[in-house]
């Protein structure tokens, strides 16, 4: 397996990130993915659907290079990746503000650079105000508003979301999901999610990937064509719900 | 049919007030009504149950005041032994703390170097201390650097297995956080591991002040040369049968010890009190 990731990023369709026949099989002997094809541009939004233990975050963290597939050949066309844990992750000995400033301060980032960047991407995912809060008294919505925060400072190219909202209630999901589609639309990076929520996987992405159980492989890719910025109330319409029964349908199939 | 409803809801009634009564009750009232206790239980043997023959087994309490605290030459002798001992103790602390804390931070940093020396703490932790007092005053002499030595082997334990276990205690996700930022080591280590490792260190500092002054009495009580501390005072205390001072020398090392307690327990929640939430 090979991961280059200092070639030159310039059309706007360059692909980010790509998986070419990936397996991988952890030492205990479990094949966790085999044969996975799948690639995310510029300005492409893929979520990935699939049963719990598919092999979804194995997917993501082979991506972000905190696991190398056994087979394969991923291929990685930035160093600008923001990563958003299922948990926030925040350090909890540290404010808001420093939170945010984390990665920029691990990357040797000038102090007055950091915060100026740091302040953007907290008023960016709305959390001025809360600055010189700690952790512990943030609400599971705002944390993860938090981690969010910390990614954006990266100012990433290729966004990797491992089920960030899954541990939220529906309201602040919800939420949250909007805010997500606002920040792709305005960003246009390459995003790939992780999530178990259709419904979700529809509403935020261009292209929903039905993985099916282990050894996980993708069983069928859908394509999503309504326009950003999206309407929450899009969630009601009949297209909305004949795709989002298509791909349970595609799950279904490929977890029996 | 009433009368049968009055009479549990009378008894409800009756149960919120005690129950708000209670409540209402000044946090530091019920140890006080426990220590008034023992005081009774206390008088009560002194003066009922042992023979006055042999009452300086345990003098009344107020004796220990009139007897001993109350008298300057005495209470000056109690009080500079406390301060050699607090000495050994405190010295012995800090050299505890340097040591556990680096000895940890090596452990954290490999696994093959934790197989190699955690058994040795361990070891030092089963030791029996008062085995290697004379031979710890064989080879460094029975004053001060002696006593420290002592203390430091009864103290380090706690230190070094908090804090190894702080240091490893991190989350997956925010070691992943660092990892994905190529983080090298230090920066782990400075940023990460050490702040959240901080509560357990700090609990771990806690339990071995209270070790320590342990250690500095244990020294003190079987080198009984140099100069006394509060261990050699108990010591002589108790070989002259002087009752009342015994239990003045006594009292005086336990509230040192308690203090020192608290004192570490106010600094680490100084510390990490605003962040951690020991609820957790």
């Amino acid at each position: 397996m090979t991961l280059t990731s200092d070639s030159p990023v310039d059309t706007a369709t360059t692909e980010l990130l790509n998986f070419s026949d990936v397996a991988m099989t952890f030492p205990n002997g479990v094949t966790a993915l085999s044969g996975v094809d799948l690639s995310v541009k510029r300005g492409e939004f893929v979520t990935v659907v699939g049963p719990s233990g598919c092999g979804k975050s194995t997917l993501l963290r082979i991506a972000s290079g905190l696991t190398s597939a056994t087979e394969g050949m991923v291929t990685v066309g930035t160093n600008r990746i923001g990563y958003v844990f299922q948990d926030a992750t925040l350090l909890p000995w540290r404010t808001v503000q420093q939170n945010v400033e984390l990665l920029a301060e691990l990357n040797g980032i000038k102090k007055a650079k950091r915060q100026a960047e740091a302040a953007r991407a907290i008023d960016l995912v709305g959390l001025s105000g809360f600055e010189k809060q700690l952790p512990k008294t943030l609400s599971g919505g705002m944390k993860m508003r938090a981690s969010l925060a910390r990614s954006l400072t990266l100012d990433p190219e290729l966004f990797l979301f491992d089920e960030p909202f899954g541990a939220l209630d529906e309201i602040t999901r919800e939420r949250l999901n909007d805010e997500l589609i606002k920040l792709f639309t305005e960003q246009q990076f390459a995003g790939l999610f992780i999530t178990h929520s259709v419904s979700e996987a529809v509403y935020l992405s261009t292209k929903v990937v039905v993985m099916s159980g282990r050894p996980g492989n993708i069983v069928q890719t859908f394509d999503v064509p309504f326009a950003y910025p999206r309407d929450p109330e899009i969630r009601f319409t009949p297209e909305f719900a004949a795709l989002a029964g298509e791909v349970s349908l595609a799950l279904r199939e490929g977890h029996s | 049919m009433t009368r049968t409803l009055e009479t549990p809801l009378a008894a409800t009634a009756a149960r919120s007030s005690t129950r708000r009564r209670s409540r209402g009750l000044p946090r530091w009232v019920p140890p006080v009504l426990v220590f008034l206790g023992i005081l009774a239980v206390w008088y009560f043997i002194s003066y009922v149950v042992l023979d006055p023959s042999v009452a300086f087994l345990l003098p009344p309490p107020h004796t220990i005041f009139t007897e001993a605290f109350f008298k300057p030459a005495t209470l000056s002798d109690i009080l500079v032994a406390l301060a050699r001992s607090a000495g050994v103790a405190l010295t012995g602390l800090g050299i505890a703390m340097m040591i556990g804390v680096i000895w940890a931070v090596g452990m954290s940093q490999a696994r093959w170097i934790e197989r190699s020396l955690f058994p040795y703490a361990v070891i030092l932790q089963c030791i029996p201390i008062l085995a290697l007092v004379p031979l710890i005053g064989f080879w460094f002499g029975f004053d001060f650097p002696a006593r420290v030595i002592v203390c430091v082997m009864i103290a380090l334990f706690p230190i070094v297995s908090n804090t190894l276990f702080g240091l490893q205690s991190v989350e997956k996700g925010q070691r992943e956080l660092f990892q994905l930022q190529k983080a090298n080591r230090w920066t782990v280590l400075t940023k990460l591991e050490f702040p959240a490792a901080l509560p357990a260190i700090f609990a771990g500092i806690r339990i071995s002040a209270g070790l320590a002054v342990v250690g500095a009495i244990v020294g003190d009580f079987f080198f009984r040369r140099g100069d006394p501390g509060i261990g050699s005072l108990i010591s002589n205390y108790q070989s002259r049968v002087q009752g009342p001072e015994l239990f003045a020398a006594i009292i005086t090392a336990s509230v040192f010890g308690v203090l020192i307690f608290v004192v570490f327990g106010w600094l680490g929640n100084r510390a990490v009190g605003k962040w951690y939430d020991s609820g957790k």
